[in-house]
Formats: structure tokens, sequence, C-alpha cells
């Protein structure tokens, strides 16, 4: 991951065009956006997303202030990365070669990964954990062929009663 | 009760005291215009010549007024005639809200007849914007978006309204609302006792203090506690270009304007300080130049309401988030008066100094010349201008006596701002005689709007500057690139007496400043829009001139 790098968590309104808005945020600003995920939380007005960027001391306070400038933004929030779980979903096929099967799963069993279909030909697995996890499982499947690969990005809720709580 | 769509957006609009309204009509929007039919006698519309005009005007009105300045428009072109109108409030923090008509909901997204975007086009452009597609949510909407222009740092906001909800009814009932005002009261951000103390030690500890401020104070009213505090804590005043009118030119505390065509003892006045203490000012690259230099040997106290323009484009030592007004009263009340007899003596010697004289040669009809003459006889009435070298030299020269009289386009610098913005201007003034400096560059872009200002009957004077020339451009082509004029001599044949006279409205030339003061004689005793012709030296320049990027090591002054 990069140095610099920091999870920004906001709770934005949930309807139309907000991703946009903070997309193009982003871009016009020249801010970085290295992932972005987003869900409905229990308030179903509100989505909760977690924004993954890099930047100096200067481009993390104009990140956060921009973005609190927004109308659809109620709270945004830099995380303390000492304060926090992360986790992502990843879910890789991978092609089978006669007789490789076992191999496979031995891995799959210790990264506590998930198989989620199977075919003569492929395997499909999920695994979630903290992005470092993920990236040591991708590196090993590298001597494998991938058919193809996905992940959401990194999401983060705060431990304890560090929360990002809804100001308005 | 049971409304329709159109109904409730004249409905809420009456509500929030809005009685002038600028636009121009068109299919999408022609159920509103029906209604505004019904309700003409509580609400006066004004038809610009196009869109532009329209939303500049409501720029203009805003700007003048305090008050929201209200524009509409129809769906695909006359919404993105909107955009550079909307851009421009939005760089000068300007509250300024559209209404557009867009298709039925159900031809939404299938590129049908007039059919745009405008919302996404509109979004980094304005504060917020809204699509309405359910008329459950047309009156709420209407509501936020006055107390989001009008809020914090004011600025432009758009709704586009689907046909469909403005043909739909639903239950609305009007309550009376206090009129949204940009300049209401503002309550302090986020300023705690540190904060405060903090600055207060940075005001005490500095030798040689400077204030500078923006178009915020402008906004928010704060001109008698920045004089107030100016006094009490004995520094000079230096504004950027958006600043200007917030203090009187006369006042011995104001220096003049700071930037990149700014004044020589301005400039360097705030190069000799050890605090510059900043006021609603994004600290623009045409006014700070090399921020390096900016910044060389002193302490920054930035004020603001917009905490983002806090340390956004310089590094400050102290920022404080709140509105200008209540900041600065709040300062001169937490810090004890106090003097500074060198410093006020380094500051006297630079009024004098003879760089800082902005003279132009009085035997020629300059343009100083010429501003001074309308200066003399406009009392404390509204100037606008269009962007260019007519722009600056009003800056330079013009005596403003009163805020919320220099009406320009500062942010993003629209040539063709000005007849809208003046039009705007003269009605938010009480239809006062409102003078417009332009250029033949900046005039032929809109205007057409002669038309509008005939139609209404407006007391405007146009001031052309004629120069023959897009004379900044020129002005950059002579200093920058080797007299190598590409495209900037404009070889119109316009004749812009006749060119008045067919609008309907006067037209007189002068080739001198005799000329000039008799022209202007007559035209301040026509209640109707005249315009005036000045043929000016294509060659006269603005003066002084920082190089863009430069200090006050690089001015040039001859
Ligand atoms: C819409 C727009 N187009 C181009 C420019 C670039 N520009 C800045 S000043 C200028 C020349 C303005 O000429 P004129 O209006 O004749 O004024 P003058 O400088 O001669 O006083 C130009 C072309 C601009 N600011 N706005």
């Amino acid at each position: 991951m990069q140095r610099n790098q920091c999870i920004v968590s906001l709770l934005v309104s949930n309807h139309a065009g907000v991703l946009t808005r903070i997309s193009s945020l982003f871009a016009r600003r020249s801010f970085n956006i290295e992932s972005l995920t987003v869900g409905v939380t229990q308030d179903p007005s509100l989505s909760r997303m977690t924004i993954v960027s890099w930047g100096d001391e200067y481009l993390r306070a104009q990140i956060v202030k921009q973005l609190h400038k927004l109308v659809d933004v109620k709270k945004v929030q830099l995380m303390d990365q000492d304060k926090i779980v992360v986790r992502e979903l990843m879910m890789v096929k991978i092609k089978l070669e006669d007789g490789g099967l076992p191999e496979v799963m031995q891995a799959i069993n210790a990264y506590r990964a998930n198989v989620v279909d199977l075919s003569p030909s492929s395997i499909a697995v999920e695994i979630a954990g903290e992005p470092t996890k993920l990236n040591a499982f991708l590196h090993f499947l590298s001597k494998y062929e991938i058919v193809e690969m996905c992940r959401t990005g990194p999401t983060a809720l705060g431990r304890g009663s560090y929360c990002l709580e809804n100001e308005s | 009760m049971v409304m329709t769509g159109a109904q409730i957006v004249i409905e809420t609009l009456l509500e929030h005291g809005v009685d002038t309204i600028f636009g121009y009509p068109g299919g999408s929007v022609i159920h509103i215009y029906d209604e505004l039919y019904k309700r003409r006698n509580e609400l006066r519309h004004y038809t610009t010549c196009h869109e532009q005009g329209a939303v500049h005007a409501a720029d203009g009105y805003a700007r003048v007024t305090g008050k929201p300045g209200i524009v509409f428009a129809t769906s695909g072109p006359g919404a993105t005639n909107l955009v550079t109108g909307i851009a421009n409030a939005y760089l000068d923090s300007s509250p300024v809200i559209a209404i557009t008509g867009n298709v039925p909901t159900n031809l939404l997204g299938r590129d049908s007849f007039q059919e745009v975007d405008i919302s996404g086009i509109t979004m980094p452009i304005t504060k917020h914007n809204y699509i309405v597609k359910d008329i459950r949510a047309l009156a709420d909407t209407i509501h936020e978006a006055f107390s989001i222009a009008c809020s914090g740092r004011p600025g432009p906001v758009l709704i586009d309204i689907t046909k469909d909800v403005q043909t739909g009814t639903t239950e609305y009932e009007p309550s009376n609302r206090p009129a949204m005002h940009a300049a209401s009261p503002k309550k302090l951000v986020n300023i705690g006792e540190k904060e405060f103390e903090e600055a207060a030690r940075l005001i005490q500890e500095a030798e040689r203090p400077y204030i500078y401020c923006g178009g915020g104070v402008v906004l928010s009213n704060a001109s008698e506690e920045l004089l107030a505090f100016a006094e009490h804590i004995d520094a000079p005043i230096g504004l950027s270009l958006m600043g200007l009118s917030a203090v009187p030119y006369s006042h011995p505390r104001f220096l003049g304007m700071v930037g990149m065509h700014g004044r020589y003892g301005a400039i360097k006045i705030l190069h000799e300080s050890d605090l510059v203490i900043a006021v609603g000012t994004r600290f623009s690259d045409r006014a700070i130049g090399n921020t390096k230099e900016f910044l060389r040997n002193r302490k920054i106290l930035q004020i603001d309401i917009d905490p983002a323009e806090v340390g956004k484009n310089i590094e400050v030592t102290l920022g404080l988030y709140g509105d200008a007004k209540a900041v600065l009263a709040a300062l001169t009340s937490r810090t004890p008066p106090l003097r500074h007899e060198a410093w006020s003596r380094v500051v006297e010697d630079m009024k004098a100094h003879p760089d800082n004289n902005l003279e132009m040669d009085p035997a020629r009809f300059t343009p100083q010349a010429i501003i001074d003459a309308v200066c003399r006889r406009m009392g404390d009435h509204v100037v606008a201008t269009d962007v260019g070298q007519h722009q600056m030299w009003t800056s330079q020269y013009y005596r403003f006596k009163k805020p919320r009289t220099f009406i320009t386009s500062g942010g993003l610098g629209t040539m063709g701002f000005g007849m809208g913005a003046a039009i705007g201007a003269c009605i938010g003034s009480g239809k006062q005689r409102t003078v417009l400096f332009t250029s033949d560059g900046s005039f032929h872009m809109n205007m057409n709007e002669m038309a509008t200002a005939v139609s209404n009957n407006l007391p405007l004077v146009v001031v052309l500057l004629n120069n023959n020339a897009l004379g900044m451009v020129r002005q950059w082509q002579t200093l920058f690139f080797n007299g190598r004029y590409s495209h900037t001599t404009l070889d119109r044949t316009t004749d812009y007496v006749k060119l008045a006279e067919a609008f309907g409205a006067q037209g007189y030339r002068a080739k001198t400043i005799e000329e000039f003061e008799r022209c202007l004689d007559r035209a301040f005793h026509v209640q109707s829009p005249v315009l005036i012709e000045c043929s000016i030296d294509c060659d006269a320049r603005v003066l002084p001139m920082i190089p863009p990027g430069g200090s006050i090591n690089d001015i040039i002054l001859k």
C-alpha cells in the first residue's frame, strides 16, 4: 500500500447522483482515489462510504474539507488507522490443471478462503480480510493461471467507541 | 391546498420574498410562465435577449441587494446558455438560484427534444443542484435551495424541474417565512477560546500588521467592523479585486488594490508587514503571484467562513472559521487598542512614494480621465465592468464610496458579464443610474442586452473604451510576446452610435475629455440607456503589473 495512504469514512444521503458528486470532486481537485466502497446503512436514508486515498497532510486536509462542503455529505472523517478494523472481499477464479485441485485446496484452507464455485476446468474462491492478506493470497496464486478476479476495495469500521456518527 | 408544481414554484418564491426574476421562456417552463402571468402584479419578470444575460443579471442583482438572484430558463439550450453565468456566480460566491425546466420524467435519458443533463453539467459549478422528478419533493427542494444559496459562503444553486412535476398536483400550504438574505447574520463557526487567544496573541505580537480583504467582507456586510478593527489595531488595509468597495477609496487606512495590477504601495507594504490578517479571501493566484515570496518572513492569520479556503492556496499560521463581520467584531473586543508608530510612518511615507503614483498623462484622453469624469458625477451608485484592461483601470481609479457598488467578474473573468450584470444591478438598486465600463471586445459578446435595457427604460450609461483591440491580451503580447499581436486587433467597423440608436438607446461619441464631459452631462439627464464610445489609444497599458507568478521584485511600473 501507498505511503501517506489514508482512509476516509463518509455518511452520505442515499440517493441518485451522490456517487457522481463525490467522484467528480476527487477528479476535478486532483485528489487520488485508490478505492471506494459504498453501501446503505441501518438508516435507509444514509449510505456509508469508505474511500482509500493518499496524499500529504495538505491533501488529506483538503479532501476532508472539500467533501464536507458537499450538501449530500453528512459526515466525513479521516480514520485513525490504529483504531479501525479494515476488511476487503476478493473473488478469484483460477484455471485447474489436471490433478491440481489438492494443492489449491491446501492453500484455500491455509488462508481461510472459501470455494464458491467449482467446474471441471476452474475453481472460484472468495477470501475476506485485511488487504495485505488478500495480497499475500494473490501472490501465492500467481503461479496458477488467473481466469478473472475482482476486489471490493477496503471498507472500514471503528473499534469500540471510535465511531462515525451522523452529526445532523 | 391542492396546487400544481408550477404553482408551487411561484408560491415558494413569493414565500421567500422574491419580487424580481430574470429569465427566458420555452416549452419546458411554459407552465411556470403561465403561473407567472397570473401573479404578474407580485413578481416582476425581466425577459433578456439570451439566457446568459439573464443569469448575469440575476448575479448582478444578488451582488447589489444581498438577496438571491433568481433566473428561469427552459430545458436544453436554455439551460446550457446559463452555464457560464452559473460558473461566474460560483467563483465569485454569488447567491444565484437557477430554475430550469426539463422534459417529462418518462422522456429523461432518451435524448428527447431539448433534453440535457443540466444538473450533471453544472455539478462542479454549483454549491448544490437538484433534479426534481417527484412533485412531493418540490417545495422542500426550493426552500432548501434558498437556504443553501444564502447561508455560509453564498453560491449558485440550480433546480431542474421535469415537466410532469410542473403539471402534476399535490397538497401544499404556503406559510410566512422570513425572507432569505445572503447577509443575514451568521453565527461564529468553530472558533474556540484557544483560537481566539492565539489570534489575539498574533495580533499583539505583530509590529507591522496588515489587513488584506477579499469579497467575503462585502458579502458579509462587514465594512464597519473592518474599519473599526483596523483603527483598533492600527493597521493599513489592502483589498483584492473582489474586496473593492468594502472600504471607501479615500479612507486613510486604505492603501489600494493588491494583486497583478494592484497599487505599488499596497503591495509593497504587504511585503514589509510581519502579519497579514486575511479576511474573506482565497489568496487567488492573480492576487498573490509568487506564493513563496508572499509568505517570506510573515505570519498569516486567515479568517474565512469556508474552512476549505483556510490553508488551501497559502499555508497559514492560524485559521479562524467564521463570518467576517462577527469574527472582526470579536477580535476587536478581544485585543487591547494597539499603536505602531514606526510602521504607520512607513505606511504614510509609502503613500507619497513616486512609484505609488498612478497618474496618467493629464493632457491626454486617458482611461483615468474618463473614469474620473464618471466618478465625479456618480455619487455612490453602482458601477459594473466587463473584463479586460478597462476593468483593471476601473478597479485602480474609481473612487468607490459604498460597499456593493462595484460589480465585476473576478474569479471567472467573464467577458460579456457586463451588460447583463449592469442590468441586474440597476434593477437591484431600484433603477438608480448605473454605469457600465466596457470595451469593444467584451461589449460585442453580449451587446444584445442593450435591447433589454431599452425595453425596461433603465438609466444605464454604457461607457465603452474603444481601443480597437482585445487590449488586455494585446498588453501581454506587447510585454511577453515581442509585439506579435496574434488576433487581438479588432478591425470591427461597428458604428456604436448608430448601433445604440438602432436599439432605441442614445449613442454619443467622444474623442477628447472635453467632449466626453459634455456627453456625460447629457447622458446623466436621460432616464434611459445611453452608450458613449470613447476612442482611446490601443497601447495604453494597465500598470503597474506583476507578471503571472511574480512578486513585487518583478513589478513593471513603466
Ligand atoms: C469569455 C472570455 N473569452 C476570452 C477571455 C480572455 N480575455 C481576457 S481579457 C481579454 C480582452 C478583453 O478585451 P476588451 O473587452 O476589448 O477589453 P480591453 O482589455 O480592451 O479593455 C480577453 C480576450 C475572457 N476573459 N473571457
